[in-house]
């Protein structure tokens, strides 16, 4: 089985690089960008069975800093 | 007095650390990653700068789940000191030891210049060589240093008085300025800017020193 994580700065925490992308953006002539936020996603091979609270223990522990970042697991 | 000084694949300031503890008076250890405990009788633990398992994931992030961190965790909450100095302090932060992160500089540069640095009105063992309000001068090289933290968590630092040092000119968008933050207990310090890398006229510059040494003072005074 697979697993996609994607981890993404919380809401209201500024996001230096995604803000760096919105001016390259507007800079090539894409206007109406009005925001980027720019994250990661991580995809996990796993042994059947692996529940989603193990993929979720995995982001509290290591893929993701809940100080600043948020996270969302698909299981695939 | 000893020290043990942390080394992680890709930590690259080691060394230097290990030579500012013992020009203050230290005996140093060498510990390494994969070490399960710390040596007999050590009083500080220091996580040196550099780039630990490549910056990969976050900084510190891996660093932070190294089997000796739980040796290093276990000898804070003993109430042992502990200094992380620039990818040290991002793994403190990543242990949960220190409060915050420490995101991209604002600018998107990796920084590496000398900054002023004003002392807070910390009371603790690492500050007590210096006079508060005084502003030394210490080099910064990091890519990762803007401290962030929520509201409160903020206003908490500042009004316990865990704010070690700020920047006199804020280069990587930090938020109040904070350059280095104290545990609770001030025995944990975190900071972005190199104290070791200023200990001898050689290097340029002295300023680094006294936070040696004033650990020292405090340890020999115990």
């Amino acid at each position: 089985m697979k697993a996609r994580v994607t981890v993404m700065l919380k809401a209201g925490v500024l996001d230096p690089q995604g803000e760096a992308v919105r001016h390259a953006l507007g800079a090539l002539g894409f206007s109406g960008v009005e925001g980027v936020r720019q994250g990661k996603v991580i995809e996990l091979d796993l042994a059947d069975g692996t529940t989603e609270t193990t993929v979720t223990e995995m982001c509290e522990k290591l893929l993701a800093n809940t100080v600043i970042e948020s996270y969302r697991v698909e299981v695939l | 007095m000893r020290a043990a000084v942390v080394t992680f694949p890709g930590s690259n300031c080691d060394r230097d650390l290990a030579v500012a503890f013992e020009r203050a008076g230290f005996a140093v250890d060498r510990v390494w990653h994969k070490d399960t405990a710390l040596p007999e009788g050590v009083d500080v633990v220091g996580l040196p700068g550099g780039f630990s398992f490549g910056d990969y994931l976050r900084c510190g992030a891996i660093a932070a789940r190294a089997p000796v961190m739980a040796a290093v965790g276990a000898h804070a909450a003993r109430g042992g000191f502990v200094l992380g100095i620039c990818n040290g302090f991002q793994v403190l932060v990543e242990t949960g030891l220190l409060p915050g992160a420490l995101m991209r500089n604002a600018g998107l540069k990796f920084i590496c210049r000398s900054e002023g640095l004003v002392v807070g009105d910390a009371d603790s063992a690492f500050t007590s060589g210096y006079a508060p309000g005084a502003v030394i001068t210490v080099p910064i090289a990091h890519h990762d240093g803007n401290y962030t933290a929520d509201a409160d968590t903020l206003d908490r630092l500042e009004g316990e008085g865990r704010v070690a040092f700020r920047y006199a000119r804020n280069p990587n968008g930090s938020a109040r300025d904070i350059a280095g933050v104290l545990s609770e207990n001030r025995r944990v310090l975190g900071m972005m800017p190199h104290p070791e890398r200023v200990v001898d006229p050689v290097q340029g510059g002295t300023d680094g020193a006294a936070l040696f040494a004033g650990l020292a003072g405090v340890l020999a005074a115990a």
